[in-house]
């Protein structure tokens, strides 16, 4: 089964290997892995999508927290939530071949980002589902794909879930009337598998 | 240097380390210097901190842990980089599998060339991100303190473990600001996942009181959490027995009525049979590891289980629990007992037919054996515990004498068994009880090693000679490695490849070092040779040397269930009978 975390860790040299050993150390493969600034100064946010069995994720949640650098991990799990990737398709294309290819970018709702005589790139941004669909219909029309290259899945909650942008937006209603602002509760995890 | 701390003076980042150090309580360090690691040696002269200079990185490691241990508070050790570091990560790992609150301080080239493969460079960092609970590399004088009291505080905070600190050379060059209070940490922020709601503790008092054939489990953390008192209360409140992880022995005093004894692969028969009799499990800080389990399919099939712990990543992580309080032992039991009412009425059918397990399974009667001139090691355990009241500090290598160890030296009270039970390293005694010695001057320590694992690290005598340190060493000798001679007669048809050990004379080895010794050969020579060690004021050795090929009983073969104990065969000399030695 997937798993997808996002792990929102301190931007420091090194975190990013932390992470990655611990996976190896669990003995859990990480099919993608992408990582980069988020709304803080000073913050990076992972998204990590692992395979492991369905009783796991509890597991690999509560050891990224024992790393010192992680702040908050988030299992996405079946929450309700936005996924997108964004890829790069390099296929071969001559200008006779290559209008066929336009139709399909076209109804991928795709972009071509570069032409030259003998290949085109496609631009595409979705879920994974819609990322492989394109992949299969040019690898099955019999385009040559010479290169993809993909960012891996990112994940963000809908609405305003995570207790983590809760305590922003207290943080922003309060500045407004210039009161301190309470002392944000310890991040509170959700658990779908802990026996109570 | 005590002016030093309140002035905010400019000081090295050497003179800083070792003023953060004093200023957190450190006063021994166990280390090897080197080049990387030289200009903090330097300062060492200008501070109150004794150091115990070793034979080999990891027995500083060892040593650190050992004193940990012993004391409960945070053990250190430093070397230089390269090979200095990288020796150390055998006893990074002995840490880190046991939870032990370690600091390892090692030096690092100069942040100029980092990254060149210049001379005894090694990503020490990097080999031990596995290995430690955090690491570091500190290239700046003015992060030296912060970083310090950091590790300090992680090593010793929730679950603890080893914390390991990499300063470049040029940073212990560089001077700083020192202000120990302003390098004051952070908080220690708590796992967000701890969980000790009122309902699961309602959850967990109901299923306590309508058990009828619980057993409370104590493991380590029993002894980390300082839980003694309340896991003491819950069990004469409801008259529960206790079973002890390797770990957690002299947590829970072997001699009250209620002890059960050891449990899992060497354990003792009964407390194997009663936990798969059990309905109810209260495990207390231990993590059902697969030594303690057997066979999980076939694990206390009828119980339900209660896993008191404070590390959530543990929960579920091999048994399958009905509920989980995850937080501090001490304090979740502290929650918990006022909804737990005494149990009156006698003795109940359950505790009756746990003690008259104790009696069918039978212990080996020490007392009646036959003295035919074959000296067991089960003989030199019993009669160090007659000889010590129970009362030493004892620190044993790992394989089959630790076994005998844990079934035949009955420990009262936590911290007087040290031994490496989930990464199992050889060559943990010697050093570590050094460490253990350092930490409790006054308390006796031996030393219990086979002659496999005291080979591996035998160099610190040289450490015990140097420092005069009165500890009791006894090697069982039995010319093998033993425990892999045991499997290798259990499950590879007697085929001892390269088992047979040939050991040195270790009295002359020990002569060598400066240090008496006495061998013994039969069972009437122990007790003299013990009572000299014991009086001897500085180290001694003794050789015992055993039968040569005995084997641990019972033992749970791998995949077999915990009930599917083998047993000694009945023509064997070492007769079981009822009476407890």
């Amino acid at each position: 089964m997937l798993h997808t975390f996002v792990a929102i860790v301190q931007d420091r040299p090194g975190v990013l290997t932390r992470v990655a050993s611990l996976f190896r150390r669990l003995n859990v493969n990480i099919v993608s892995l992408t990582v980069g600034h988020s709304e803080k100064p000073g913050v990076s946010r992972m998204t990590i999508v692992s395979e492991a069995s369905p009783t796991a994720g509890h597991r690999i949640m509560a050891s990224l927290y024992k790393l010192e650098n992680v702040l908050q991990v988030d299992d996405i799990g079946q929450h309700s939530s936005v996924s997108r990737e964004l890829a790069l398709i390099k296929v071969a294309a001559t200008p006779k071949t290559r209008s066929h290819i336009f139709e399909l970018v076209e109804v991928f709702r795709a972009r071509i980002v570069d032409l030259a005589p003998e290949s085109l790139m496609i631009e595409i941004t979705g879920v994974e589902s819609k990322i492989e669909g394109l992949i299969q219909v040019l690898t099955e029309s019999e385009d040559r794909i010479l290169e993809i290259s993909r960012t891996g899945r990112m994940v963000m909650r809908r609405g305003q879930h995570t207790s983590r942008v809760l305590d922003a937006m207290r943080v922003a209603t309060s500045e407004s009337e210039a009161e301190t602002i309470p002392a944000a509760e310890p991040d509170t995890v959700e658990e779908a598998d802990l026996p109570q | 240097m005590s002016e030093a701390k309140s002035a905010g003076t400019r000081l090295t980042g050497s003179e800083i380390l070792w003023a953060t150090l004093e200023g957190e309580g450190v006063r021994e360090v166990f280390g090897y210097p080197g080049g990387a690691i030289l200009p903090a040696y330097d300062a060492l002269r200008k501070f109150p901190v004794r150091h115990i200079l070793v034979r080999h990185e990891q027995g500083a490691v060892h040593m650190a842990d050992g004193y940990a241990r012993a004391s409960g508070k945070v053990g250190v050790a430093i070397a230089t980089s390269g090979p200095g570091a990288t020796n150390m990560v055998t006893g990074l790992a002995t840490a880190m599998m046991d939870s032990i609150p370690v600091l390892c301080i090692t030096g690092q080239v100069s942040s100029k060339v980092l990254g060149s493969d210049a001379f005894q460079e090694i990503d020490i960092t990097g080999i031990t991100l596995p290995v430690t609970k955090h690491n570091y590399l500190v290239t700046r004088a003015e992060d030296i303190a912060p970083v310090i009291r950091e590790a300090l505080l992680i090593a010793q905070s929730g679950r603890p473990g080893p914390v390991l600190v990499d300063i470049t050379k040029d940073a212990q060059q560089a001077t700083a600001t020192y202000d120990f209070a302003a390098a004051a940490p952070r908080p220690y922020r708590p796992h967000p996942m701890l969980r000790a709601e009122t309902d699961s503790v309602l959850k967990a008092a109901e299923l306590i009181r309508s058990a009828k054939r619980p057993i409370i489990f104590a493991g380590h953390g029993m002894i980390q959490s300082g839980a003694r008192e309340q896991v003491r209360a819950l069990a004469e409140r409801l008259q529960i027995p206790v079973a002890s992880t390797l770990l957690g022995l002299g947590g829970f005093p072997a001699s009250h009525p209620l002890s059960l004894g050891m449990m899992g692969m060497h354990g003792e028969a009964w407390v194997n049979h009663a936990i798969q009799q059990s309905d109810l499990l209260i495990a207390c800080g231990m993590r059902f590891d697969d030594r303690v389990t057997g066979s999980l399919a076939t694990y206390a099939p009828n119980a339900k289980k209660i896993h008191i712990e404070i590390d959530p990543a543990e929960i579920n992580k091999n048994v399958k629990v009905d509920v989980a309080l995850i937080g501090d032992l001490a304090q979740v039991l502290e929650a918990l007992l006022p909804h737990l009412a005494p149990r009156s009425g006698g003795e109940s059918p359950w505790l009756r037919e746990v003690n008259a397990m104790k009696g069918e399974c039978a212990v080996r009667d020490i007392q009646n054996l036959p003295d035919n001139g074959h000296l067991y090691a089960a003989h030199v355990m019993n009669d160090l515990w007659h000889a010590t009241n129970g009362k030493a500090i004892v620190v044993t290598d790992v394989g089959q004498h630790q076994m005998w160890e844990a079934q035949y030296y009955k420990h009262e009270d936590p911290r007087t068994l040290i031994t490496s039970g989930g990464l199992g390293t050889m060559g943990f005694a010697l050093p570590a009880a050094v460490g253990a010695k350092v930490a409790c001057p006054d308390r006796e320590v031996w030393v219990i090693a086979g002659d496999g694992g005291f080979q591996m690290t035998a160099a610190e005598l040289s450490t015990i000679a140097q420092e005069n340190l009165d500890l009791n060493i006894a090697i069982v000798n039995n010319g093998y490695l033993g425990m892999v001679r045991q499997w290798q007669e259990f499950f590879y048809d007697k085929n001892y490849e390269s088992s047979p050990i040939l050991s040195p004379d270790y009295v002359k080895l020990a002569d060598a070092h400066g240090i008496p010794g006495a061998t013994v050969r039969t069972r009437a020579e122990v007790k003299a040779a013990v009572s000299a060690a014991r009086e001897c004021k500085g180290p001694f050795l003794i050789n015992f040397l055993v039968e040569k090929e005995d084997s641990v009983y019972p033992m749970i073969a791998a995949g077999s269930a915990l009930h599917e104990m083998i047993r000694r065969p009945g023509n064997n000399p070492l007769i079981e009978t009822a009476e407890d030695a």
